[in-house]
């Protein structure tokens, strides 16, 4: 009995898990293949896919997003309407993907419809949580400072205290004898001679030199980090648009973020794979006509910049060690216009290093190589791996 | 403080606190390594600085001495520099950041990402032995040359095909059509000259082609396109370094005007005369690839090829040989007749005309002796361009029975075509107006035929002058059209280097300049429209590929299609050659001026090429000029030395060359490289570098001759050779370590004995004891390298790859003069003599009176940073610029160093690099990164050094991490050989193995527990991941 229901227990854990994994499946396929162009919640370049599966049979759809142009073609009233409501836009045929593909990411769409909160909040997570990763981490040498200045100041103020006291004291005692020798009291004298005290002068100078070189280390240490830096681009273009409203994801137009060390600017070709009939009389798109036209590339304006010995590659951190873009990037998916969020300075580079745990089990690169230190280490970081040692960056 | 204990010297106690002295035991050597001259005779300047890492002093007491008022500097100047400098560098901290653009594609191409290399497969150019090569192109640019596996090359190439790669972006390139040295229109180029061939077709008149040796089918077909157009049109091919006299004799032998195709991993016995098979004959990347198989002793292979040498000069296969002799220059036929004899004695043919062995040990009987021993199984090959000469080699393979296995005339190589009969004949008839045009094509007569005088003033006679060059070269400057060829990395083309082994040449970048590739030339010339790519693939389509897939081809780059094939059986008048060959050494006189060509710089085409010029040759180690190389008592017996200055002399012709002192050459002999002493238009780069050695060839029967009479007289002056040799002293410590294969064969461990210290606990490894806590490198990688000395011929092809895969700098002379060359892996090369009779030597100065500076032995190490465990550097460091990484690498962070030389003067290996000039920004060093064309060939992963900065050998680690990085994104164990440095992949005799220590089953770890493993300098501690196998030597003993 006891046997029994365990394996009812399991088979219904691995008939769940088999739901995700097809739901799973759905949600990738519908981010490789939709989301240029469709959000679930949202109208888009296409009508938003909310409840779609109510809206028409599975059959219909089938026959649309394997070729649209035939079905609207045949004549279909809804599809013509359609096809007249969204400014003649064509869907393009999707004739490569399976029934089963497509039966996926319809259960996708069915999944999200009936969860739709969800959806809203997942890229802003992500965003949040990477901003948290960047923040804090041992004690930033800035808040050791300011604590030790702090403490400084508590002291100096003390001894101000003990020296004013003295003086007060000092000061009864003469007034006392002066009253005695019936001679009057000087106040404006006696801050004159707090001011020749060398204790205090010496203190208002140490203080004044410490302040001036926490000014220029502050200064220095900011030259050559361009945080914030936000630069006009040739075109006004929006990632907030593109990747926040209409959910295009990264990879779809910075191809090489997954093969090379380089994300890679898109070239305008991508542009044109959705703005060949998407706005194409916006003045922005129209740049990239013209760049088309006279074959003179676009030329944006490098926001992230390395010195050059610095090695850095897209490839190791986003497809080996599953890093969001958001995590160096920032919101990018807020942004109107780019800016730069993290200092890319080696600090913040170490910082991450130091605190990023590495996933063994994923890779059997990292099992086998690095088997006897996960029997000694409890958390395996980058820096667990070599990952702060000079030759991983600079060669 | 722990193993603070004293340790015993010998039967003396040292008792001092804080003092560990240490005994090495080692097995008494008997004998010394020396690397040159200067070491051996204690010379007073070479003394003066053997110590010092840095040869100049910095000029400290010029500045700061109170003598020299006008460099005079006190408080108040340094306050004002000082004060300057803050201002100076508050006020670039000020600067504006410069706004850097991104700029992608437009439409970007499906096989290209930003940032990830593509491979190419192409055949290499460099010289006419077309090794399959493939082209690493970043970002469209091709950036480094590698070797194709699937050619007859394997991965390996040399020195030459690796700087291939710098000459496409050079700056001396013409940039267009040029008529009569003014700029010009292919239009106008293309009108002219096919009025000139209508002219001939009309009219008649001579048309010829003049080329290299050319094998590429497609090529050959173009020309004859051309000069098939018109009735009387011929092609005529020489090299500047002929072979005609060897494919003269093979016609006359086998009827075949071709060259036989080695196979020297399967001679178990090599017998060379005059004959640089590894250095620069035919092809030798091809020959080193197979005689290192044949020389390896790995695993169960405990056999090894036997290699003998004859010469006149030290040349690099010479150094390799377990048994050298020399003979004087014009020796060479009586020495090959009196081998024919004794080998037809043991086989029982006739004994022609009786010549004495000249050689001081008659080596001939034991050679013979042994190649008999091998028959079937043995090859003779001689170098020399004298065609009855090569007629009696061709008899001794013969009788030997190597045709068919060690060498092959039923599969020929094309690898060289020149006919120098041809070539003087067309000479004849320019010179008496005979000839209508004139299409000089891939060759700089002018310049390197001897007889360029008598060419350029005959060029003159030709109606229609016309050159396919590059560049405003020696010849094409005085020709009426210039029609600049493409770079071969620009072009289409074909090759078929061996007989049915055919290679593809593929463009690997749109053509720099408005330049046109020479097929498309003499197809445009001929009448026809068709376009290279278009040509060559119709030409695979319908003749070469038969079954195959052109794609296919085009991938692999090459394509292989050769039936059976029968060895053709020899005819000839031996006897006479016989008498020839001894008759034409008669004529050379006491004193002989011998021409050769230098590793590297070869024929002199690409004497514009820095990297070239700053490799050091192997043997002299002497870069930047060529000179008057002279045995040591020949010079002495002159009263010359090394940097005196000579006149040489020879029929007509001289010039004046420093002397360089060479051990292991012929009392006699005046050795001069050619390919220097280029002109103006070659070059900045090659002008001004050397003096021209060609015209002293002389022009005779059916071979050019490159060893002539001559006579030296010294004139005023002395002159500073640039040799790297020197520049590091090896205090007498044991660096090297050969053994025998005889002592080999009987203790696997001879020669190299382990390394133990005398302690109180008894002898223990040098490893077990130290001051430090040891890193622990059980975790991850840990990697190492193995170089087999066995195997390492000393080429240096490893010293330009690595300078083209880590963007190393070229210096120039001046500062090679001073120690300041970049290179990061260097080719050690040491002297010593052959042993008298086992006694010990104990003082260099005696053994440099007694001994014979001709026979010397020659041994090579590949010197390179060792990575040590305990490195010596890392310690002295005041910045932690140079640090150690957990996967055992000795790490250099250049923007961390601030240029203290601590460390190299630290490195008891002599491996650092300190960088003292801004080589990528000073206009003084115009050489591979100054300009922004040169620069295009610089590796983007790997950073360009700034001045003030120390730099040396990184394992390649950008292809350590490249090759991680592949295996974790596979989520793969990363396996043995994905990860290859520039070094390892281009030894052409797999000297290099690179692995993971870690990984029990990679190549490194199993040669670690190979007996002839040794670590330099093991004594000391330093633990180098670099480690060596013994040199053995095929000797009976080591008194041989």
């Amino acid at each position: 009995m006891k046997s029994g229901s365990r394996l009812i227990l399991l088979l219904t854990l691995v008939l769940l898990g088999m739901n995700t994994l097809k739901a799973a499946d759905g949600a990738a396929l519908f981010k490789a293949n939709c989301t240029a162009c469709h959000a679930v919640d949202k109208q888009v370049v296409g009508p938003a896919l909310k409840d779609v599966h109510k809206r028409r049979d599975e059959a219909w759809l089938l026959k649309f997003i394997k070729n649209s142009t035939a079905v609207i073609n045949s004549g279909d009233k809804y599809a013509v309407d359609l096809y007249n409501k969204y400014n003649k836009t064509q869907m393009p045929a999707f004739d490569y993907l399976q029934d089963e593909d497509i039966k996926a990411i319809i259960g996708y769409i069915k999944e999200k419809s009936e969860a739709p909160a969800e959806v809203a909040a997942a890229p802003a997570a992500g965003g949040d949580a990477g901003a948290e990763n960047n923040g804090g981490g041992g004690i930033p040498s800035a808040t050791l400072f300011w604590g030790l200045a702090a403490l400084t100041g508590v002291l100096i103020l003390i001894i101000f205290l003990l020296i004013f006291i003295t003086t007060l004291l000092v000061n009864a005692l003469r007034e006392k004898e002066a009253r005695e020798k019936n001679v009057p009291t000087e106040s404006l004298k006696q801050s004159m001679n707090l001011m020749k005290n060398k204790f205090v002068a010496t203190a208002i100078v140490f203080i004044l030199v410490i302040a001036g070189f926490n000014y220029t280390v502050k200064t220095a240490r900011a030259v050559g980090v361009h945080q914030g830096y936000a630069p006009v681009q040739p075109i006004a273009f929006s990632h907030k648009l593109h990747a926040g409203t209409n959910q295009i994801q990264c990879q779809t137009c910075h191809t090489g973020v997954e093969k090379s060390k380089s994300a890679n600017i898109p070239s305008t070709n991508i542009c044109m794979n959705c703005h060949s009939y998407v706005k194409k009389e916006s003045p922005e798109i129209q740049k990239l006509y013209k760049a088309i036209e006279t074959g003179v590339p676009v030329e944006w304006i490098r926001i992230h910049n390395l010195p050059d010995f610095v090695y850095f590659n897209h490839q190791q951190h986003v497809k080996v060690g599953g890093v969001e873009c958001q995590e160096c990037h920032g919101p990018i998916e807020e942004m109107e216009v780019v800016y730069q969020h993290s200092p890319l300075t080696m600090g913040w580079c170490i910082d991450c290093h130091r605190k990023k745990e590495v996933d063994l089990k994923k890779n059997d690169y990292y099992l086998k190589i690095h088997e006897k230190m996960k029997g000694t280490e409890e958390v395996i970081t980058v820096e667990k791996l070599g990952g702060l040692e000079c030759a991983k960056c600079h060669y | 403080m722990k193993n603070l204990v004293v340790w015993s010297v010998q039967n003396v106690t040292i008792n001092q606190k804080n003092l560990t002295a240490s005994y090495i035991t080692m097995a008494e050597n008997t004998k010394k390594y020396w690397q040159g001259i200067e070491v051996l005779n204690e010379d007073p300047e070479f003394l003066k600085h053997r110590h010092d890492e840095f040869a100049e002093e910095l000029p400290l007491e010029e500045s700061f001495s109170e003598n020299s008022a006008a460099l005079k500097s006190n408080r108040r100047d340094f306050l004002k520099m000082f004060g300057f400098g803050i201002s100076a560098a508050a006020l670039a901290a000020c600067r504006d950041t410069p706004v850097k653009k991104a700029i992608p594609y437009l439409v970007k191409p499906e096989s290209i990402t930003p940032g990830v290399a593509n491979y190419f497969a192409s055949t290499c150019s460099g010289c006419s032995s077309s090794c399959g090569i493939l082209v690493k192109v970043r970002d469209g640019r091709p950036i480094k040359i590698e070797g194709n596996e699937l050619t007859f090359n394997g991965e390996g190439t040399c020195a030459t095909g690796q700087a291939t790669v710098l000459s496409l972006y050079d700056n001396y390139r013409v940039e267009g059509p040029l008529k009569s040295g003014a700029k010009s229109s292919w239009s106008e180029v293309d009108n002219a000259i096919r009025a000139a061939i209508a002219d001939a077709k009309a009219n008649g008149g001579k048309v010829r082609v003049l080329s290299g040796s050319i094998n590429s089918p497609s090529t050959l077909k173009a020309i004859n396109t051309l000069v098939t157009t018109v009735s009387d049109g011929k092609h005529v091919q020489y090299d500047p370094v002929s072979f005609s006299g060897m494919l003269s004799a093979n016609q006359a032998a086998f009827g075949k005007y071709a060259l036989p195709t080695y196979r020297f991993d399967k001679a178990q016995v090599i017998a060379g005369i005059n004959c640089d098979f590894l250095g620069t004959w035919i092809s030798p990347a091809e020959h080193a690839r197979q005689y290192a198989i044949g020389r390896k002793i790995d695993g169960d292979k405990k056999s090894m090829s036997k290699h003998y040498q004859v010469e006149s000069l030290l040349s690099l296969t010479g150094s390799n040989a377990d048994e050298r002799a020399t003979i004087r220059p014009g020796q060479e036929g009586a020495f090959v007749v009196a081998l024919y004899n004794e080998v037809a004695k043991k086989a029982g043919s006739t004994v022609y005309a009786s010549s004495e062995d000249p050689t001081p040990g008659k080596m001939a009987a034991r050679m013979a002796s042994d190649l008999w021993k091998n028959k079937g199984n043995s090859l003779v090959v001689c170098g020399s361009n004298h065609m009855e000469t090569q007629m009696v080699v061709n008899a001794i393979n013969v009788l030997l029975g190597n045709y068919g296995t060690t060498l092959s005339m039923g599969r020929v190589s094309y690898q060289k075509s020149g006919n120098d009969a041809d070539m003087a004949q067309l000479l004849s008839d320019m010179k008496s107006g005979q000839v209508h045009t004139l299409i000089i094509y891939g060759a700089n007569p002018v310049y390197d035929y001897p007889a360029g005088n008598e060419f350029k003033a005959a060029l003159a006679k030709v109606k229609n002058s016309i050159s396919l060059s590059d560049r405003l070269d020696e010849t094409s400057a005085h020709v009426a059209w210039l029609c600049p060829d493409n770079h071969f990395l620009e072009s289409w083309n074909d090759h078929q280097p061996i007989q049915g082994h055919y290679t593809l040449t593929q463009p690997t970048i749109p053509a720099l300049f408005d330049t046109r590739q020479a097929i498309e030339s003499f197809l445009t010339w001929s009448g026809q429209t068709t376009n290279a790519y278009e040509f060559v693939q119709t030409n695979w389509k319908s003749g070469i590929l038969g079954e195959g897939n052109w794609n296919q081809a085009l991938h692999d780059g090459v394509y292989e299609s050769f039936g059976e094939s029968s060895e053709p059986s020899m005819s000839g008048d031996i006897a006479s050659a016989m008498s020839a060959a001894v008759g034409a050494g008669k004529s050379i006189g006491d004193v002989a001026v011998v021409l050769y060509e230098k590793i590297g710089i070869r024929d002199g085409r690409m004497a514009n090429n820095p990297w070239l010029q700053e490799f050091p040759d192997p043997i002299s180690k002497t870069s930047w000029d060529n000179y008057a190389a002279l045995s040591n008592k020949f010079a002495e017996d002159n009263s010359l030395k090394q940097g005196d200055v000579i006149e040489v002399k020879s029929e007509g012709y001289s010039i004046t060359l420093p002397v360089l002192i060479q051990p292991g050459q012929a009392y006699g002999t005046i050795a001069i490289a050619v390919g220097y002493g280029r002109g103006e238009g070659a070059g900045k780069t090659a002008a001004s570098v050397g003096q021209n050695a060609y015209p002293f060839a002389k022009v005779a029967g059916n071979g050019v001759q490159y060893t002539v009479s001559g006579s030296l007289s010294k004139v005023e002056g002395s002159y500073e050779l640039a040799q790297t040799q020197i520049h590091h002293y090896i205090e007498g410590r044991n660096i090297v370590k050969e053994t025998t294969l005889a002592e080999w064969t009987a203790n696997p461990k001879s020669g190299n004995p382990d390394v133990t210290l005398v302690t109180p606990d008894g002898a223990q490894k040098p490893h077990t004891i130290t001051l430090w806590d040891n890193y622990d490198h059980t975790k991850g990688h840990h990697w190492g390298m193995v170089i087999d000395l066995n195997a390492c011929t000393g080429c240096g092809s490893c010293v330009v790859a690595c300078q083209a895969e880590n963007n190393i700098a070229v210096v120039g002379k001046r500062e090679v003069l001073v120690r300041r060359e970049m290179h990061w892996i260097r080719i050690d090369r040491y002297y010593n003599f052959k042993d008298d009779g086992g006694n010990k030597v104990n003082k260099e100065k005696e053994i440099g009176k007694v001994q014979d500076f001709e026979n010397v032995q020659v041994l090579f190490q590949p010197m390179l940073c060792q990575h040590c465990d305990n490195a010596p550097c890392e310690t002295v460091c005041p910045v932690l610029a140079t640090v150690h990484s957990a996967e055992g690498l000795n790490q250099q962070a250049y923007n961390r160093c601030i240029g203290t030389r601590y460390c190299a003067n630290n490195c008891p290996y002599k491996v650092r690099r300190f960088n003292w000039f801004d080589y990528a920004g000073n206009e003084k060093f115009d050489y591979t990164m100054y300009n922004s064309l040169n620069r295009m060939v610089l590796n983007p992963d790997v950073t360009v050094r700034s001045r003030g900065v120390m730099e040396k050998c990184s394992f390649c680690v950008q292809k350590i991490q490249e090759g991680k990085l592949a295996s974790k994104k596979e989520g793969k164990v990363l396996a043995d050989g994905v990860i290859k440095t520039a070094c390892q992949k281009v030894c052409p005799s797999n000297a290099i193995h690179f692995g993971d220590k870690n990984d029990p089953n990679s190549s490194v770890s199993k040669l670690l527990n190979n007996e002839r493993n040794y670590q330099v300098l093991e004594e000391v501690k330093t633990l180098p991941n670099v480690s060596y196998l013994t040199k053995v030597r095929n000797i009976e003993s080591s008194n041989a």
